[in-house]
């Protein structure tokens, strides 16, 4: 059974059965493993991607529910060159270990495309990533930033 | 130069996880090797942490790993101050997970007493351990523990520093050769040699091969503080630029030509073993190439993580669980209870009349309890494994890359030798990826020897992870002071019990003549592990809690009756009055919020914490602000300490809040984070912190930070409700009965 997917713009043909979980197949049969694995009931953000520029959640997507869609991975995101929100994350040193910021970057992304300029309550409403090594403070400072710019 | 043998600067490691310094003696082809195996063409090894190019490229080798803190950065920054070097000229790499790069002892003979070093040259905090590092366990050997907070203050302060400046010392002896001119004409600067009164100069790329011919000294002269450039700066960290697109590789991120994926049911109950499991439905599954029984677990290998994930989900293993498949928490509750009645307690510290001196004064009491913890990284436990031809390859984001691979050979019956382990970036580790805690790395070989030839990526779900941990440990504690007249304390006996036995955290730095100090250890059948701040994120807990409810007994405030029992402790006593000040103690909140203060020390560092609280109508409770004031010494990348401040705090105020690991049937309740609540972004509360520069040692920066949020949000409970909490996690803050009962009791 082959589904076709578009990923960063670049459509894979894909041997996988319709309910194989996007995040495994976007990881480990096309190789981007940007999208990170951290709890697989789309409780934590980590594998957060955008589909037609939505922020999803891809450990509990079925691959053949976005077939056809714009997939948008961390990879993409910065492809043509760091995006405002990536700089943002580096002037502010946000990162500790590094590994929920992929998704916390995608669902950040998504957030200031409809909301530019969120409160700090849209914010904490629209992020539930979690982050175990605490970068919030600095996540809350960046967008601050890039709100008022 | 002709000699055969060169001074480098290596550190040791004790089995309690704290670095050892050392200086030891290479024989010259060692030196060889490491270069072969490290240094590109064009590159030489001046010392085994820092490589210089012709081209003058500063590479500094860090023995750690990568977990998030800063290191990757700070340490260099150590090496490149005393080194002089050009900090735009510097790059960082991860040490290969072998001896010659190690910061731990050395099996093979380099004795640190032969080294003209008297036990005064050790720093007091190693001494203890220096002995424990020249135990013959090869296994413990050679460690590049990355834990204990010590990164900067043991291999930065006595590694780092010190190897840059013996670097430097060579480059200058070369330069100075080369113009025949003495080398105290000479000066450093951004890479480059000067001798002004010729106005030569050289730069370091160009002095290498002749620096690399003189033995690095085994104490140069260091640069006072007052000299420093680049140390005391925030300067950018060099590993953030590739987490912010996805380019940082974890040992999730591991692949490996013809790799299969691994997924594994362990059993339940700790120390379970695997009795039965039928297999024939889930070998038919698409993908599925083995199934793979161990002793505790059953491991099904597919073409596919998810397909190896549902084929495990599948199975139903049948497990012999013994007697502890009846344990609950409760149970475990009642050890604790019985051991503070007297059953194992056993004398740790006392001073003065100890307990004899409780029958004078007023007497106050207090029994306080947390509970397990699980480390919940945001990384599951992973590993890869490829076992072929009698030699085992493994890829894993550890604590430790010698020390993971000295397991991996233990386990599976290899020479080091036939063993290579590459030590990946950690998506979080908080102490659960230490030596002692490596049971992914031992599935993970034992899957791979079923399928040699065939590489596995053994991947733990986020139900494994959690509920294969190995847990921060479950504490009883008592106090019982006597107060005098005025309200201060002049005895102080704490009787505690839980999985590990005595630990100096407990002992307290406030000034009170009479004091006791008793500890039993009660294991049980869970696994237990250092856990972010270990000993003191208990003790910590305990001790501030029950300073403050000495404070009120005397109707005194809380940072004055501190202060009171600090009066010849002034870093202390300096870091609470920061916390306090900037917190704006003694000025009024708004209508329906509440602060609270704890102070403690703990890796060399002293912290202060005020958290600010809202408690609502229902009993939940809101952290709006945290103020922490901490005192490490010196901060050498002040932007990355309150960084590790503000991890330190919303890490351990998790756990206060909500963090819980029951036991029921033996096996572990909670699952995934719906039942184990974390903090996110809308209950983060604002944190500043406040950096106290003082005299004092160089302190850890990754774990301080810790110890004092629980009993600072504890304290501020007590002064928004008058409800007292003594048994962790908060929860919700009910509002009957003046103070929550520790369970048991």
């Amino acid at each position: 059974m082959t589904i076709q997917l578009k990923i960063n713009g670049v459509s894979h043909d894909l041997d996988v059965e319709p309910d194989a979980p996007l995040l495994w197949v976007i990881r480990d049969e096309v190789g981007l493993t940007g999208t990170k694995f951290g709890c697989g009931i789309a409780q934590c953000g980590a594998c957060t991607v955008h589909i037609n520029g939505q922020a999803q959640r891809s450990c509990v997507i079925p691959v053949s529910s976005v077939a056809g869609a714009e997939i948008t991975t961390i990879e993409g995101l910065g492809a043509a060159g760091l995006t405002p929100v990536q700089q943002a994350w580096i002037d502010h040193q946000v990162p500790q270990c590094g590994y929920c910021q992929s998704g916390m970057i995608m669902a950040v992304s998504a957030l200031l495309k409809t909301n530019p300029n969120p409160t700090d309550e849209d914010l904490a409403s629209a992020i539930t990533n979690i982050c175990r090594c605490g970068t919030y403070p600095r996540i809350r400072a960046a967008v601050r930033s890039l709100a008022q710019a | 130069m002709t000699s055969t043998r060169r001074m480098v600067l290596l550190g040791g490691l004790g089995a309690a996880g704290a670095l050892v310094v050392g200086y030891a003696v290479w024989p010259s082809h060692r030196l060889a090797r490491t270069n072969a195996l490290a240094a590109r063409p064009g590159e030489q090894f001046i010392n085994n942490w820092i490589k210089i190019a012709k081209d003058g490229t500063v590479t500094v080798v860090v023995p750690h790993a990568d977990m998030g803190t800063g290191i990757y950065t700070a340490l260099p920054q150590m090496a490149a101050e005393e080194l002089d070097a050009d900090w735009s000229t510097v790059r960082v790499e991860a040490a290969p997970s072998d001896t010659l790069v190690a910061n731990g002892a050395l099996a093979e003979g380099f004795i640190l007493g032969s080294r003209n070093m008297g036990p005064e040259d050790i720093p007091a905090f190693l001494r203890g351990v220096v002995a424990n590092s020249f135990r013959s366990i090869a296994d413990f050997m050679d460690l590049q523990v990355t834990g204990g907070s010590s990164a900067v203050r043991a291999t930065g302060v006595y590694g780092m520093r010190v190897a840059g400046a013996a670097a430097k010392e060579m480059l200058v002896k070369a330069a100075a050769a080369r113009w025949n001119v003495p080398p105290q004409e000479c000066s450093t600067k951004s890479s480059r040699v000067r001798h002004a009164a010729s106005g030569r100069s050289l730069g370091y790329g160009e002095l290498v091969s002749e620096a690399a011919a003189y033995s690095p000294s085994s104490s140069p002269s260091l640069k006072p503080r007052s000299q420093y450039t680049l140390v005391g700066t925030s300067v950018p960290r060099v590993d953030i630029p590739t987490k912010v697109n996805g380019a940082t590789h974890y040992g999730l991120d591991v692949s490996v030509p013809g790799m299969a994926y691994a997924a594994i049911k362990i059993s339940p109950v700790f120390g379970g073993k695997l009795k039965a499991v039928s297999v024939a439905d889930v070998l038919k599954r698409r993908g599925v190439q083995k199934v793979v029984q161990l002793d505790d677990a059953v491991v099904v290998i597919a073409d596919r993580f998810w397909r190896a994930r549902d084929a495990v989900a599948a199975l139903d293993p049948v497990f012999d669980y013994g007697a502890s498949g009846a344990v609950t928490s409760a149970d475990i509750t009642a050890t604790r209870v019985s051991a503070l009645k007297g059953n194992g307690l056993k004398s740790d510290l006392k001073l003065g009349n100890g307990a004899d001196a409780l029958t004078s004064g007023r007497l106050v009491e207090a029994t306080y309890h947390v509970p397990y913890l699980a480390h919940a990284a945001m990384e599951p436990v992973n590993a890869t494994a490829l076992y072929k031809d009698g030699a085992l390859e493994v890829w894993a984001g550890t604590q430790d890359g010698l020390g993971s691979r000295a397991h991996c050979a233990k386990v599976a019956g290899l020479p080091m030798e036939k063993v290579t382990f590459h030590l990946q970036s950690v998506g979080g580790a908080f102490g659960r990826r230490l030596p002692g805690l490596y049971n992914f790395l031992e599935y993970a070989v034992r899957t791979a020897m079923a399928v040699p030839g065939t590489p596995v990526k053994l991947v733990f779900t986020r139900e494994q992870d959690m509920q294969h941990d190995f847990y921060r440990p479950n504490v009883m504690s008592r106090f019982r002071a006597s107060l005098d007249p005025s309200g201060m304390p002049v005895a102080w006996v704490n009787d505690y019990a839980g999985d590990e036995g005595a630990n100096p955290e407990a002992h307290i730095v406030y000034e009170i003549p009479n004091q006791a100090i008793n500890a039993a250890q009660v294991k049980t059948h869970v696994p237990t592990g250092p856990w972010r701040s270990v000993e003191a994120s208990w003790h910590g807990f305990f001790v501030e809690s029950f300073v403050d409810e000495l404070a009120h007994a005397a109707k005194m405030d809380p940072v004055a009756y501190r202060l009171a029992l600090l009066k010849n402790r002034p870093r202390h006593a300096a870091v609470i009055r920061t916390a306090a000040k900037a917190a704006g103690w003694d000025s009024p909140l708004p209508a329906g919020q509440a602060r609270g203060i704890a102070m403690f020390e703990s890796f060399q560092t002293i912290v202060a914490e005020v958290a600010q609280i809202t408690v609502g109508p229902a009993g939940h409770v809101t952290v709006n602000r945290v103020v922490c004031a901490v005192d490490c010494g010196m901060a050498v990348n002040p932007d990355g300490l309150k960084a590790q401040m503000e991890g330190g705090i919303i890490y351990g105020l998790s756990a206060a809040l909500n963090g819980a690991i029951t036991i029921d049937k033996g096996a572990v309740v909670q699952s995934n984070f719906p039942d184990y609540e974390v903090i996110r972004l809308a209950d983060c509360p604002d944190i500043d912190v406040h950096i106290v520069e003082s005299d004092g040692p160089v302190g850890g920066a990754g774990e301080p930070g810790t110890p004092p949020i629980a009993p600072a949000v504890a304290n501020a409970v007590f002064a928004a409700t008058g409800v007292r909490i003594r048994e962790l996690p908060v929860g919700i803050v009910s509002s009957n009965g003046t103070a929550q009962k520790a369970a048991g009791l």
